[in-house]
C-alpha cells in the first residue's frame, strides 16, 4: 500500500507536476505507433482506421507513419475483421483489431470467445494468439442504445481473455503496449469520453503490467473501487467525501481479468468498507466479481456490505434528460458512502 | 443441391509413387475412421465423433497439392485433413482417447486437433468459424511476405455463416492466397443442402469475384489437378479461390447417427459406387501404375500400423489433474 499521507493523490497518472501532458488519445497512438516501430509483426486492421485516423480521430497519422500494409481499412465486417486478427496472430503476427464501438463487439462473440480465448488451451499450449481488440465503452455521449454500452463483463467472464480497462493516459499507454506484447487475446476498453482528457506521461519508455491495480488516492474510511471514466466520478466523490469528513481511497483495478485482488482486498481490510464502481450495466456486472472477492477476503473486516454502483439496467437512453439518470454520479457515489459510513 | 461439375480429370504431374502415397494417405483415413467407430461402438473412447469415411478424396487431392509450410483450418469432420497434412496416427488417437500423448495433451479430443509442425491450424467445432481464421493466416502470409498458402475445409453447412461471406470478401479485396474448399457433402447435420442453401454455391464466390468452380470430389485426380492450380495460382499472387468438391458422407452425421432416417438407403447404395478408393484403385490397376498386391501390401501395413497407434493410445496415460488449468494463458 502506499505510505502517502491520507488523501494524497498516488498515482503518477493523476498527479505529476512538470511532467509531459498528452491526452488519453495521444496516449493511445503513442503506444501503437512505438510498438509498431519496435515489432514490425504489428499490424492495425479495422474501419477507417487508415485514411480517417479511426472515428475518434485517435490514430490520425499512423497511416503515414507505417502504410496501407500495417494500416489496414477494413470493411465493415467486424467478425471478419476478428476471425483475420485470431488467423493472423496465430502464424506470427501481433494484429490489433479495431472495433469502433463496444456495442459491436456483440458481432465478434464467436471469433473471441469460441476461437481466440480457446485456441491456446485447445492445442495443449501449442498454439498462442498474441492479439489485441481495441474498442470502446460509455455513455454521455447522446448516441442512444446501440453506441452507449460498457460490455467489458461479457468479456471478463471468459478463461483465456484479458480484459483492460485504462483510466488515465499514463493507464492507456501502458497498458496498450503491454496488450500488445502480451502472447494472449487482450480486450482494450477505451471510454470514449476520455479522450481530450490531458494527463502526465512521461517521455520514456514504460509499460504497465495486466493484473496490477492502481491506489489512485489514499484514504482510511472506506475503500472506492472504480474503473475507467468511473475513476474520475469517484474521485470527485472523495473530494466531497472529505470536505465532510470521510477518508476515501480509490483504488483502480484497470484489468478486470486477470484482476488484483490481493490489494483490493488489502484495501477494504484497512478501511473496512468498500464500494465498487463501474458504467457496465449494475446487474451480472464486474462490481458484482469484484464485491465478491472482497466479501471473501475481507469479511472479518467489514464494518458494512460491500455495496455496488453500476449503470441502470435499462438500455441506454438518447434524451439527454433521461440518460444522465442511467449513469453513477459523483453525488450518488457520496450518498452511498455515506450510507456505508454511517 | 449438386454443382455440375466443371472439370474434368486432367493428367497431373503425379507420377506412380506418389499416387500410390495418396492411395496410402486415403487409406490410412479410412482405415482410422472405421477404428474410430469401432472405438466408439464398443465403449473404448469418450464422446462422439464425426467421421470422413467417403470424402478422403478431397483431404489427400487437396494437402497432397500444399507444401509443409502451408497452413490448412479444418472442422468438427476433421480427422481426414489432419492426417492429409501429416498428422501422426499415435498422437491422433491418443487425443481422441484424452490422452496426455495426444496432440492437445487431451484437452481438444476429435474436434480441435492442431498440429502446427504440419501447418495445421486447429480443427473447430464452430460451423464455418475457421474462415476468419484461414483468411488471417493468409493476411498473415502477405504481411510476412512468404509464398505460402493458407487452405480453408469447410462443409456445406456452413454456406449458411455470414463469417465465410466476410472472410471471402476481404481475400479477394487483398488477393490473399486462400482457397475455400466446401465439401459439399449434401447435409448439414441431418437437413440436406436443398433445404438451406438458395441459388448456386459457387456464385456465393463468383459474386465476389473470386475464382470458383465445381468439381467431383470422390475422384482424386480431379481434386488434386484443381487443387493443384488454384493453389499454385494463389501462390504467386493470384488471389483466392472457391472449390465445390461434390462428395458424400457415407456414414451419419456423428457415430451415434445410425438410422439416418432423414436420407434413403438407395441414395447411399448410388453413392456408394462411387466410393473415392475404389475410383482410385480401379484407375491404379486399370493404368496398370499398380498391382494388386501392391495394393493390398499397402492396406496390411496402414492396418497394422492403425492397431500400434490404437495400442500406443489405450496404453497412454490420461492428463494429470495438475494439467487441468494449464495453457488457459500463454
Amino acid at each position: 500500500m502506499s505510505t502517502l499521507e491520507n488523501g494524497a493523490i498516488s498515482s503518477p497518472a493523476i498527479h505529476a507536476p512538470g511532467e509531459r501532458q498528452i491526452t488519453f488519445g495521444q496516449a493511445i497512438l503513442e503506444a501503437i505507433s512505438e510498438e509498431m516501430a519496435r515489432d514490425e509483426s504489428v499490424f492495425v486492421i479495422g474501419e477507417d482506421v487508415a485514411a480517417a485516423g479511426s472515428v475518434f480521430k485517435v490514430l490520425v497519422g499512423l497511416l503515414d507513419e507505417f502504410g496501407p500494409e500495417r494500416v489496414i481499412d477494413s470493411p465493415i465486417s467486424e467478425a471478419g475483421i476478428a476471425g483475420i486478427g485470431v488467423g493472423a496472430a496465430i502464424t506470427g503476427m501481433r494484429p490489433i483489431v479495431d472495433i469502433m464501438f463496444g456495442d459491436f463487439t456483440t458481432l465478434v462473440m464467436d471469433q473471441l470467445v469460441n476461437q481466440a480465448a480457446k485456441t491456446h488451451y485447445m492445442s495443449g499450449g501449442k498454439l498462442t494468439v498474441p492479439m489485441v481488440l481495441r474498442t470502446t465503452l460509455g455513455a454521455s455521449r447522446r448516441s442512444a442504445a446501440q453506441h452507449s454500452q460498457s460490455l467489458h463483463a461479457l468479456f471478463s467472464h471468459i478463461p483465456g481473455l484479458k480484459v483492460a480497462l485504462p483510466a488515465t493516459p499514463y493507464d492507456a499507454k501502458g497498458l496498450m503496449k503491454s496488450a500488445i506484447r502480451d502472447d494472449n487475446p487482450v480486450v482494450v476498453f477505451e471510454d470514449k469520453m476520455l479522450y481530450q482528457e490531458k494527463g502526465p506521461v512521461p517521455e520514456e519508455e514504460y509499460t504497465l503490467p495486466l493484473g496490477q491495480a492502481d491506489v489512485k488516492r489514499t484514504g482510511e474510511d472506506i475503500t472506492i473501487i472504480a474503473t475507467s471514466s468511473m475513476v474520475y466520478v469517484g474521485l470527485e466523490a472523495a473530494e466531497k467525501l472529505a470536505s465532510i469528513g470521510i477518508s476515501a481511497e480509490l483504488i483502480d483495478p484497470r484489468t478486470t481479468n486477470p484482476l488484483d485482488s490481493d490489494t483490493l482486498i488489502q484495501s477494504a481490510q484497512k478501511t473496512s468498507r468498500a464500494l465498487v464502481l463501474d458504467e457496465g450495466y449494475r446487474q451480472y456486472g464486474v462490481t458484482g466479481e469484484i464485491a465478491s472477492v472482497i466479501a471473501d477476503g475481507a469479511f472479518y473486516y467489514l464494518d458494512a456490505p460491500v455495496k455496488r454502483i453500476g449503470a441502470m439496467n435499462v438500455p441506454v437512453p438518447f434524451s439527454p434528460a433521461m440518460e444522465d439518470l442511467t449513469i453513477p454520479d459523483a453525488d450518488y457515489v457520496v450518498e452511498t458512502a455515506k450510507t456505508l459510513c454511517g | 443441391m449438386s454443382e455440375k461439375n466443371d472439370s474434368n480429370p486432367n493428367e497431373t504431374e503425379l507420377d506412380a509413387e506418389h499416387w500410390l502415397q495418396a492411395y496410402e494417405q486415403m487409406v490410412k483415413i479410412r482405415t482410422f475412421e472405421e477404428t474410430a467407430n469401432e472405438l466408439y461402438t464398443s465403449a473404448r473412447m469418450p464422446g462422439i465423433t464425426h467421421l470422413y469415411i467417403g470424402e478422403e478424396a478431397i483431404a489427400v487431392g487437396v494437402c497432397e497439392a500444399l507444401r509443409q509450410d502451408d497452413y490448412i483450418t479444418s472442422t468438427h469432420r476433421g480427422h481426414g485433413h489432419c492426417l492429409a497434412k501429416g498428422a501422426d496416427l499415435d498422437r491422433m488417437f491418443a487425443e481422441l482417447l484424452g490422452k496426455e500423448a495426444g496432440y492437445c495433451r487431451g484437452k481438444g479430443g476429435s474436434m480441435h486437433i492442431a498440429d502446427q509442425e504440419t501447418g495445421n491450424l486447429g480443427a473447430n467445432g464452430i460451423v464455418g468459424g475457421s474462415s476468419g481464421i484461414a483468411t488471417g493466416a493468409g493476411m498473415s502470409i502477405r504481411l510476412r511476405g512468404t509464398d505460402q498458402v493458407s487452405v480453408c475445409f469447410f462443409g456445406d453447412g456452413a454456406l449458411g455463416q455470414g463469417l465465410l461471406y466476410e472472410s471471402m470478401n476481404m481475400a479477394q479485396l487483398w488477393k490473399l492466397p486462400v482457397i475455400y474448399v466446401c465439401e459439399n457433402n449434401q447435409y448439414g447435420e441431418y437437413t440436406h443442402n436443398s433445404k438451406a442453401a438458395a441459388g448456386s454455391m459457387i456464385g456465393r464466390a463468383t459474386g465476389f469475384g473470386v475464382h470458383a468452380q465445381a468439381i467431383d470430389g470422390q475422384d482424386i485426380r480431379t481434386v488434386h489437378a484443381t487443387a493443384r492450380l488454384v493453389i499454385e495460382r494463389a501462390r504467386k499472387g493470384g488471389g483466392p479461390a472457391f472449390l465445390v468438391c461434390n462428395t458424400y458422407r457415407f456414414h451419419g452425421h456423428h457415430v451415434g447417427d445410425i438410422d439416418r432416417p432423414y436420407r434413403t438407403r438407395e441414395e447411399e447404395a448410388e453413392w456408394a459406387k462411387r466410393d473415392p478408393l475404389i475410383l482410385l484403385e480401379n484407375w491404379l490397376l486399370k493404368s496398370k501404375q499398380a498391382e494388386k498386391q501392391v495394393l493390398e501390401r499397402i492396406q496390411q501395413e496402414v492396418k497394422t500400423a492403425v492397431d500400434d497407434a490404437v495400442a500406443f493410445a489405450e496404453e497412454a496415460s490420461f492428463p494429470s489433474e495438475s494439467e487441468v488449468d494449464r495453457h488457459v494463458y500463454a
